[in-house]
Formats: structure tokens, C-alpha cells, sequence
């Protein structure tokens, strides 16, 4: 008799009558089968958003950064924007996987083998924008303190670009290990059940031999809790210290302590939304709605509403305090941005972050869909005005009336911010093909007490009054 | 290297298998080691396993990952190359503590992964025998070592009679070994 009991409250995890082997076979056949047309359409029409932002960031590199819109007053444009907003959304995977793991959400097993991976595509373009914004990108090596030949000189500690350098690579290269250290076994399910040999070959490098044993396992999941441990309080720092790129300068409409927060709960708002828009494509194609069920999808909108109304709460405390700290030029950043020549953009951010989110108090529109797909993708534009809305409207009308500018983006910036998106569908449709895209052995984890079927036996246990329940179990062991 | 002689059984369930691992302990036939296709709680206590140290270790990395922080950054600081930042103290702490907590992190985590590795002995290029396919599909497996003196068919019987839906002897390398995954070692039984 299996006695771990959850309660019926909670709906079930995995739909359908499933075996152990069922779960084997509804994950792992996508791998095996050749994709569908669809894919094909999808993976080649990223790879060409590629080259494209492959061409864009070749021609910046070759006739360096004045190729771009940014100007004197505006030196942060659309790519330190793009690199805030991909560095968001690359916060909901690990949150799902390290977070939800500490909170004991089963519901995140569903889910976090793809948003986790979406994590680390997200982390690889956001990559990009800082090196690129560079300009001479030959020198890059130089954030890295080396031991070199000018001093040495090292780079400044204090400073919080160099933090962002540190936090950004420790939280890609952390992520990646729990990512990893998590598709080992599953790599070996795939290997052991493959047919053709060169599946058989790669699978079995990939699964670095793994083969399953009671001492392995122990380890392996004193390994994931740790690794959670540890990616909980990572999360909250990255965009932590990504805030504090502007937190920490004296510009009006940067220069707060809310930053810090507010972005965080931005981050993990805008990346839920991403996972929406990825897994509800994703499910349907692969055929795995039985896992991803509309109860997983009713959780994610359910942190959406919850993140995005702190979000909306920053946004008005931002407003008040620039009123009520009598600085005048805090006051004139606000009055610019919400009345000046960009008030469509803050617009834009205060419609599709605070005012849409809010229909999500509907349990009927938490489960509907295509109004989830639809409302994953305007979650994504509001939170990219927000990054523009931060950084434009902070700088374009400075401390010198004389220096006011007005900026916009030309087609190196606009291609290679399109070439990001080629970067993460690229790995991403790569990823569905040939990555099992749900953790097999965590679902198989799971099953017996959050699967349909198995829930559904218990019921008749449930309905024992307690006297007889344990006079049962007293005789069952003898 | 060593090339040994096993007995396999098969289970296909973990409520199935935990009474069979008891009985195979108190058998005192020699336990080579139980395969799962997922953690089943508990085996390792039913097995006699002691808890992993892994954590001690990852601990030990991160405070060799803080202390390389403050160190490195408090050396160059005060020391190697004392920058004066507005009248402010060289040795200034605060400042320290983003990077210092990222390292720690870092450290701990790439420490403990590779300490897993090492433990666990896998890496890619890594080959081991694999008792069933479906050991990391939905079989569970417990693997007996036995000898040629031992009596095949009463091990065989013992096994099904705790519930085995599938049995076995099988000659297999008990160690890892370099190899690819698509060819098959001679000793290797089907």
C-alpha cells in the first residue's frame, strides 16, 4: 500500500492512467520520431533571425558603435534594455526549479526541465548586449582580473558593472550544472532505450554513464537540494545586482533603494511569462498536455498576478516618492516621462504590466488558454517598455536642458536585438527535439502520489474512517 | 577490472521491492548493488547505505569560494594597488560582498558537481554494464553476486519467489571503463 497522501484539494499533476513506462514513452518518443513540418519551419526561421543579428553585430563591430542611435545623453539605448529583459526572463527557470523545490511545489516538476532551459538561452543573449555595447569587444578580456603586463592593473570590485560581469556568469554557469546534473538520468533513459546506433553513442556520452544505482540516486538528490540552496538566494541577486547598475549612479529615476526588489519581482514576472508562451506551443506539439495540464498553467498566472502587481505597486511608490522627496529634478524625470515626447512608452508599460495582469483574478481566464498565450505575450512587451521606459526616459532629458535629446534605434540595434530571438528559438526548438523537455525521473517521482489514477485509488482509503484505516494497516505488515 | 558473475531479478515495482531487498540482505547471498529508474525514498536506509557527505563537501567549497573573494579583492585593494575612491577606506567592505557572495556560490556549486562526478565515477566517455534496459525506464533492479560454486537455480528461484518478474545470470564487468555505448564488450550478455 502506498501511504503518501496528498490531499484531494490539489488536482492532479499528470492526467491519464499512467505507468511508469507510459511516462517513458510519452516523453522520450518526441526525441526518437522525426520532427513534424511545423518544426522544421520554426527551427529554420530562427536560424535566419540569426544570421541576421549575426550581420547586424558584424557590421556594428566593423564600423563600430556609432553605427547605433545611442548618443551623449542617451549611452544606454535599446541594448542595455534588451540585455535587462533578457536577463528577466532568464529568473522564472531557476526560480521554478530552486525555489519552488525549497517551498515543496510539486507542480514545478512539470515544468522546469523546459524553463530552466529557457533560463540558460535567455542568460546567453542577455550575454551578448554588454559585450557588444562594449564597442572595441576585442578587449572584453579586460572586465576579467587577470594577472597582466599594465601593473597589474585589475578591475574596479566596487563598481557594479563588474559585479553584473560576476553575477551573470556565476548564475549562467550554476544554472547550467543544476540543469544539467538533473538531464544525466534522463539522458541514460534515453540512451538505453535507443534503437539506432548513433542515438546509442551520443546518448550514452551525454548520460556520462549513468546507470541508476541506490548510492547514485542519494547523492544525486543531496546534489539537487543543495544546488537549490544555493540558486535560491543567486536568483534574487542577479537582478539584485543588475539593479544596482543604475541604483547605485545619481541619475534622477535611478537613483532609489526600491530598485532592487521591484526589479526582482519584474524579473520573475516577465520570465513566467515567457515559460507560458513557450510551454503552451510546446505542450501541444509535443503532445505532453497530460503533464503540462491547465493546473500548471493556472499556478504560473497565479505568480503572474502576484508579481505583477507588485511590480504595479513599485511603479506608483516610484511616482509618489518622486513627488514627496522635493528634489526638483526627480520631479521633472517623472513629469517627462509620463507627459514628454516618450509618454506612449510609459503607457505602454503601465497597460500591459499593471492595468491587463489584474484579469487574471479570474479563475475562468487563470484556465482559459489562448487568453493566457495572448496576455504571456503582452506580460513580455510591457516589461520590455519598462527596461526602455527605466533607461530612455531617465537619461534623454538630463541635468542640462542643452544636452536634451530625443533617441531611436537603428537597424543594427533592431537586427541584432532580432537576432537574440534567433539565438533562443534556435536552442530552444533544438532543445524540444532532442532533450527530453520534462524531467522523466522526477514525473516518475511523483506519479503515485499526484498522478490521476493513482489519486483516484485513494480515495476509497480516504473515505475509511481512522479506527478502521489502521486496524488495516496493523494487519497489513504481518 | 574485474569481470564477475551476477544474478539479476527484476521488479517492477518500488512496494514490490522494498520486501525483496530485505529478504535479499537477510539471504546472505552478497547484494551487488539495486538500480532505480528514479529516487525511491528510503531505499537507501532499506539498503543499509549511509547519508552522502556531499553537502559537507559543498560547504567546504564555499567558504574556500569566500574566502579566495575577500581575500583576492582585500590584497589588491590595500596592498597591490591602493586606489584612493573619494577620501573613502581601502579595506571597504560592503563593497566586497556582491562579488564575495557570488564566488562562494560559484565554488560551491562547480566543487560539488564535479565532486558528484568523481564519486559517482561518471563523465562522459564513461561505459558500465547495464543489467536490464529498463532499469531507467520501470524496472527496478537487484543484482546478486555470485560465483560458480554457487547454485544457479536455487538463487534463481530465491529471487522469484520475493516477487521478480524478470531473472537472470549474467557475466559483466562490475567496475566502469572507457568505451562508446554503441559497440558491445564480448563478455557482455544480452
Amino acid at each position: 500500500m502506498h501511504l503518501k497522501y496528498e490531499s484531494f484539494v490539489r488536482e492532479p499533476l499528470v492526467d491519464g492512467d499512467k505507468t511508469y513506462h507510459q511516462v517513458t514513452e510519452d516523453i522520450i518518443s518526441p526525441i526518437e520520431k522525426k520532427p513534424g513540418r511545423m518544426w522544421y519551419v520554426g527551427f529554420f526561421f530562427s536560424v535566419a533571425l540569426l544570421l541576421l543579428g549575426v550581420f547586424s553585430v558584424t557590421w556594428e563591430v566593423y564600423y563600430g558603435i556609432g553605427v547605433w542611435g545611442i548618443n551623449r545623453t542617451v549611452g544606454w539605448g535599446w541594448d542595455i534594455t534588451n540585455f535587462v529583459w533578457w536577463v528577466g526572463i532568464g529568473h522564472a527557470g531557476t526560480l521554478i526549479s530552486a525555489i519552488l523545490l525549497l517551498f515543496r511545489q510539486g507542480w514545478r516538476t512539470g515544468v522546469n526541465r523546459a524553463a530552466e532551459a529557457m533560463t540558460i538561452f535567455a542568460v546567453m543573449c542577455a550575454g551578448q548586449f554588454p559585450i557588444f555595447h562594449m564597442g572595441r569587444v576585442w578587449d572584453g578580456f579586460f572586465v576579467l582580473p587577470y594577472p597582466n603586463s599594465r601593473g597589474p592593473l585589475w578591475p574596479n570590485f566596487n563598481s557594479a558593472l563588474l559585479w553584473d560581469v560576476f553575477a551573470i556568469s556565476t548564475y549562467f554557469t550554476v544554472s547550467l550544472l543544476f540543469w544539467y546534473s538533473g538531464l544525466i538520468p534522463d539522458f541514460a533513459t534515453v540512451r538505453d532505450r535507443a534503437k539506432t546506433k548513433l542515438r546509442k553513442r551520443l546518448y550514452g556520452l551525454a548520460s556520462f554513464g549513468w546507470t541508476g544505482t541506490a548510492k547514485n540516486w542519494q547523492r544525486h538528490e543531496a546534489l539537487s537540494l543543495v544546488l537549490a540552496g544555493l540558486s535560491t538566494p543567486l536568483v534574487l541577486s542577479v537582478h539584485t545586482i543588475v539593479s544596482f547598475d543604475f541604483a547605485t549612479s545619481v541619475i534622477p529615476g535611478w537613483h532609489t533603494t526600491i530598485f532592487p526588489p521591484y526589479f526582482v519581482a519584474g524579473a520573475i514576472f516577465s520570465g513566467f511569462a515567457m515559460v507560458q508562451t513557450l510551454l503552451i506551443v510546446c505542450r501541444k506539439i509535443l503532445g505532453l498536455e497530460d503533464y503540462i495540464t491547465i493546473g500548471h498553467l493556472e499556478a504560473m498566472n497565479k505568480v503572474i498576478v502576484l508579481t505583477g502587481s507588485i511590480v504595479g505597486v513599485a511603479y506608483l511608490t516610484e511616482l509618489f516618492m518622486s513627488w514627496y522627496s522635493g528634489v526638483l529634478y526627480e520631479q521633472e524625470a517623472f513629469k517627462w516621462r509620463i507627459l514628454g515626447p516618450y509618454w506612449w512608452s510609459y503607457w505602454a508599460m503601465m497597460t500591459c504590466n499593471v492595468v491587463s495582469p489584474q484579469l487574471f483574478w479570474f479563475k475562468k481566464l487563470r484556465r482559459n488558454i489562448p487568453f493566457t498565450f495572448i496576455m504571456s505575450i503582452v506580460v513580455n512587451i510591457g516589461m520590455w517598455f519598462e527596461r526602455f521606459v527605466i533607461i530612455v526616459t531617465s537619461l534623454y532629458r538630463d541635468y542640462l536642458p542643452g544636452s536634451w535629446t530625443y533617441y531611436s534605434p537603428t537597424w543594427p540595434e533592431i537586427g541584432f536585438y532580432l537576432g537574440t530571438f534567433g539565438l533562443f528559438f534556435t536552442c530552444f526548438f533544438l532543445f524540444a527535439k532532442y532533450f527530453p523537455v520534462i524531467a522523466v525521473a522526477e514525473i516518475k517521482f511523483v506519479l503515485k502520489t499526484s498522478g490521476e489514477s493513482y489519486k483516484k485509488k485513494m480515495e476509497a482509503i480516504d473515505a475509511k474512517s481512522t479506527e478502521e484505516f489502521k486496524h488495516e494497516l496493523d494487519h497489513a505488515h504481518h | 577490472m574485474a569481470i564477475k558473475k551476477f544474478a539479476v531479478a527484476c521488479y517492477d515495482d518500488e512496494e514490490v521491492l522494498f520486501p525483496a531487498v530485505k529478504k535479499v540482505r537477510n539471504s546472505g547471498y552478497k547484494l551487488h548493488d539495486v538500480y532505480t529508474p528514479f529516487p525511491v525514498h528510503g531505499l537507501d536506509g532499506a539498503l543499509g547505505l549511509k547519508e552522502t557527505d556531499l553537502h559537507v563537501a559543498g560547504f567546504i567549497y564555499g567558504i574556500t569560494g569566500t574566502s579566495t573573494a575577500v581575500g583576492f579583492m582585500s590584497w589588491i585593494f590595500c596592498s597591490d594597488w591602493p586606489i584612493n575612491f573619494g577620501g573613502k577606506p581601502h579595506w571597504s567592505l560592503p563593497a566586497f560582498i556582491p562579488i564575495t557572495f557570488e564566488l562562494t556560490v560559484l565554488f560551491a556549486a562547480v566543487g560539488m558537481v564535479l565532486t558528484f562526478c568523481y564519486l559517482n565515477q561518471i563523465m562522459p566517455g564513461v561505459k558500465k554494464h547495464v543489467f536490464h534496459p529498463r532499469q531507467t525506464d520501470d524496472l527496478f533492479v537487484v543484482a546478486l553476486e555470485i560465483n560458480d560454486h554457487t547454485n544457479e537455480a536455487e538463487v534463481i528461484n530465491f529471487l522469484k519467489s520475493t516477487g521478480a518478474v524478470e531473472t537472470s545470470v549474467q557475466v559483466a564487468e562490475s567496475e566502469w571503463w572507457f568505451g562508446r555505448w554503441d559497440k558491445k564488450e564480448p563478455y557482455e550478455l544480452a
